[in-house]
């Protein structure tokens, strides 16, 4: 369509083409996405074969001591006056060749059965055994098996890099050393701080990343297809592989079992996030467009009685909510007099009003971090946008609609996607005011928690992993933990990938 | 004619300003009003959530948080202070070392590290609490409440993110003048990057600083997980929730003043530094 047949349009029938066009667009963004994988994936293979082209070229083309360097990491750099880095690679075979031997294989070997002989059979033999303060002693613990072969994974995967490195760096300084360019231990020292400054500063980062946030995450994908319950650390489980997926879907169309709860969870999930992230925006728009407004005075004090939420820890003013909206708290007494709340009941006992109490207590949490950051850009609006308009005769309606409102979506796009995902995950609200009340009723025997209308997927993974005294399935969990994962990872790729395409067109304005 | 449009358009002016005004007081209002009712509850001789104002004002609250031996409210106060500052210092000096790599240096990979670290950010974190804390039992830290500074300080890469785009923005020009001069990248970080960096530096200590006072979470699993950890390790939120769970509103809402006083105020000297992190780091995508 041409811009002017757009024009020649109707009011009504121009909204319909651009709800058609935004559509169209999405369809495009999911397409595209899925076009694009075939291109990855050959260009993903040409460069995992690269390092093998590597290592056979320094092979054949290297001579003994390169060869060497093959099955002693760091010989050739030691026998060439690079004794710094030799020293570090064959520091770090040494030390990992006998953490396998003293501890990593003999875990290795019981990761297929996960164990066999509990801790809990041996405490009837013999008392001392058992778990002392989370320390345990005796026996196999599934838990203790899993975790230490996946350190030793992680530590065989830097094993092969470093491995890969020291030959290739290897047959470099033989290279070097065949054209006559001999290399000094001191360079090492100055590429630290200068060419390979990223490996300083990232390492310690980086130790920290990996065993911290990247260790129990791929702990728990894994745990995914084990039947652990999460009752103690102390006790044998085994893998079950698909059978959490399956039990989870089991229901499945017939709209019975768990798979029903999951759907209904997901469902209010997506909502929630949805309608949190847009009002949070709007009216946290709205606020910092009044207080930016020209000749509205006090605007310190406005905007410091906002950052004051911002300053008090979260969950104390969390629990000062929940405690007005307890039995008795004034506020459900006020829900009382509307009628709404029968007398001496809790206001999370209704659906709909648990629901609407929770989105609006979640805008007087977020709204002052939305008007801070709008209030920033909108005193960055070129003035000249608005003069014209106003010469132009607009209204102050339409000039927000026409400049305003762009600007600020153009502008702060990165910065709604991180806000859905962060709802998406919003534990503390949830858990903290309804604990997703009112419940479902699902029988607590089942070991899937106590689910209800208001909670998300992230605090249903919580009563099933981790609430004490309740029959847990932290392996469902993990389940629901990386399907959890996977809606976000999907719809913030697409929108990710859709706004830096926005972004690249042209500068706003 | 002229003269009274001109004066209904200036009426319409004041009476606009006017409303604004009053929409403005009442958002005031109710976004002050939970810290004024804690205020009060926290001065109430009987916790009473029915009303605003306690029946009857005492002291009785705050003297108990400060001499009490089964909530040692000072013992938390400090463990979390000690457990703040610690974390702030590392954390600060992680997130700048992280966010100079992704911003100034290029190395392979460094596209797919800042993908990776957008993607770990959106598995639910809690689950992996029951892992982090057998690593830490791994490295016998398990028995003391300050190896959340290791955890804390161990997620810093994940916060590069507002750090990364403030750096952007600084003059590529100056990076280049350095090195011209014969300086190293290192060079180039300490005497170019950080002194121009006094705003971001501010508002990552800021909000390293904070996070600790609310975290309860990771707080309460630790400090329930081992028996070693007493009630005069636990930290003011592990601390809060349990009194909490024992009911004693008056005692919290105290606690909960003590808490909020030092970092609002710290929020208030600091507000421009924070406004300025928060809001640059969300616009440079």
């Amino acid at each position: 369509m041409t811009t002017i047949q757009y024009l020649s349009l109707t009011k009504p029938q121009r909204i319909l083409v651009n709800i058609g066009n935004f559509f169209k667009n999405f369809g495009k963004g999911f397409v595209n996405f899925f076009r694009g994988i075939p291109v990855k994936l050959l260009r993903l293979w040409n460069k995992v074969s690269a390092p093998f082209m590597t290592l056979i070229d320094a092979w054949k083309k290297g001579n003994w001591m390169v060869r060497v360097n093959f099955f002693v990491f760091g010989f050739y750099q030691l026998t060439h006056r690079e004794i710094a880095r030799g020293v570090l690679y064959l520091l770090y075979e040494i030390v990992f060749i006998w953490f396998l031997a003293s501890t990593g294989s003999a875990y290795l070997a019981k990761l297929g059965t996960l164990g066999t002989f509990s801790t809990s059979s041996m405490y009837l033999v013999d008392p001392t055994y058992g778990v002392a303060d989370g320390a345990f002693k005796g026996g196999d613990t599934s838990f203790t098996i899993l975790l230490y072969s996946l350190v030793t994974f992680f530590l065989m995967i830097v094993f092969v890099v470093l491995w890969f490195f020291s030959i290739r760096d290897a047959k470099s300084l033989h290279d070097n050393i065949a054209v006559g360019r001999l290399s000094k231990n001191s360079q090492f020292f100055k590429d630290l701080v200068d060419s390979k400054y990223h490996v300083l500063l990232m390492a310690v980062p980086l130790v920290g990343l990996v065993a911290f946030t990247i260790i129990p995450i791929v702990f728990m994908i894994i745990t995914g297809f084990t039947n652990y319950n999460g009752s103690s650390r102390s006790i044998l489980y085994d893998w079950v592989g698909f059978d959490n997926y399956r039990i989870l879907f089991s229901g499945f169309g017939s709209g019975g079992g768990i798979v029903s709860i999951f759907f209904k969870i997901l469902a209010w999930t997506l909502l929630w996030a949805l309608i949190a992230t847009f009002t949070n925006y709007f009216l946290g728009m709205v606020i910092a467009l009044l207080i930016n407004k020209k000749g509205i005075k006090l605007k310190k004090l406005w905007r410091t009685v906002l950052i004051f939420t911002i300053a008090v820890p979260q969950f104390v003013s969390l629990m000062l909510i929940n405690r007005m909206l307890s039995n008795t708290g004034f506020l459900t007494r006020i829900f009382e007099q509307f009628g709404w709340v029968a007398t001496n009941h809790s206001p999370f006992e209704y659906k709909t009003l648990a629901r609407v109490i929770i989105i609006i207590v979640n805008m007087w949490v977020g709204v002052p971090y939305t008007m801070l950051i709008c209030s920033g850009i909108l005193m960055n609006i070129p003035e000249d946008l608005y003069e014209s308009a106003r010469i132009d005769g607009a209204s102050p309606f339409k000039m927000y609609t026409a400049i305003t409102l762009p600007y600020m979506l153009f502008i702060t796009g990165p910065y709604l996607l991180s806000q859905f995902v962060g709802n998406i995950n919003n534990f503390n609200i949830i858990y903290l005011l309804s604990a997703g009340r009112p419940s479902f009723g699902l029988s607590s025997t089942l070991g899937y928690g106590d689910p209800g209308e208001t909670d998300l997927l992230i605090t249903w993974i919580y009563k099933m992993s981790m609430e004490s005294g309740a029959e847990k399935n932290y392996a469902m969990a993990c389940v629901l933990g990386v399907l959890v994962f996977l809606v976000i990872a999907v719809l913030s790729l697409i929108f990710y990938g859709r706004s830096n395409a926005v972004k690249n067109e042209e500068d706003f304005a | 004619m002229a003269e009274k449009n001109f004066a209904s358009k200036r009426f319409a002016e004041k009476s606009q300003r006017v409303l604004i005004y009053i929409i403005l007081t009442v958002v005031s209002v109710i976004w002050i009003f939970p810290f004024i009712y804690l205020i009060f509850q926290s001065f109430a001789e009987v916790a009473n959530p029915k009303s605003i104002f306690p029946e009857r004002w005492t002291f009785q609250n705050y003297l108990t948080l400060f001499s009490s031996t089964s909530k040692p409210f000072l013992s938390w106060w400090l463990n979390t202070f000690l457990i703040a500052l610690a974390t702030a210092v590392l954390q600060t000096i992680l997130v700048l070392m992280t966010a100079y790599s992704l911003s100034r240096l290029r190395f392979s990979g460094r596209k797919a590290l800042m993908k990776l670290i957008l993607v770990l950010g959106m598995f639910p974190g809690f689950l992996g609490m029951l892992v982090n804390y057998y690593i830490l039992q791994l490295l016998g830290l398990n028995t003391s409440i300050f190896s959340l500074i290791v955890v804390y300080v161990a997620s810093s890469a994940m916060s590069y993110y507002i750090a990364k785009g403030f750096f952007d923005t600084v003059s590529k020009s100056l990076d280049e003048a350095v090195m011209i001069d014969g300086g190293s990248k290192n060079t180039v970080f300490w005497r170019i990057i950080l002194p121009l960096s006094k705003p971001i530096i501010i508002y990552t200590v800021l909000v390293s600083f904070t996070a600790p006072w609310g975290d309860y979470m990771f707080g309460s699993f630790i400090a329930s997980s081992s028996s070693a950890i007493t009630p005069y390790n636990y930290t003011v939120a592990v601390g809060l929730s349990r009194i909490t769970e024992a009911s004693e509103y008056g005692l919290f809402c105290a606690g909960a003043v003590m808490v909020s006083i030092p970092i609002a105020a710290l929020f208030f000297w600091l507000q421009r530094y924070y406004v300025e992190g928060i809001a640059g780091g969300a616009v440079k995508g």
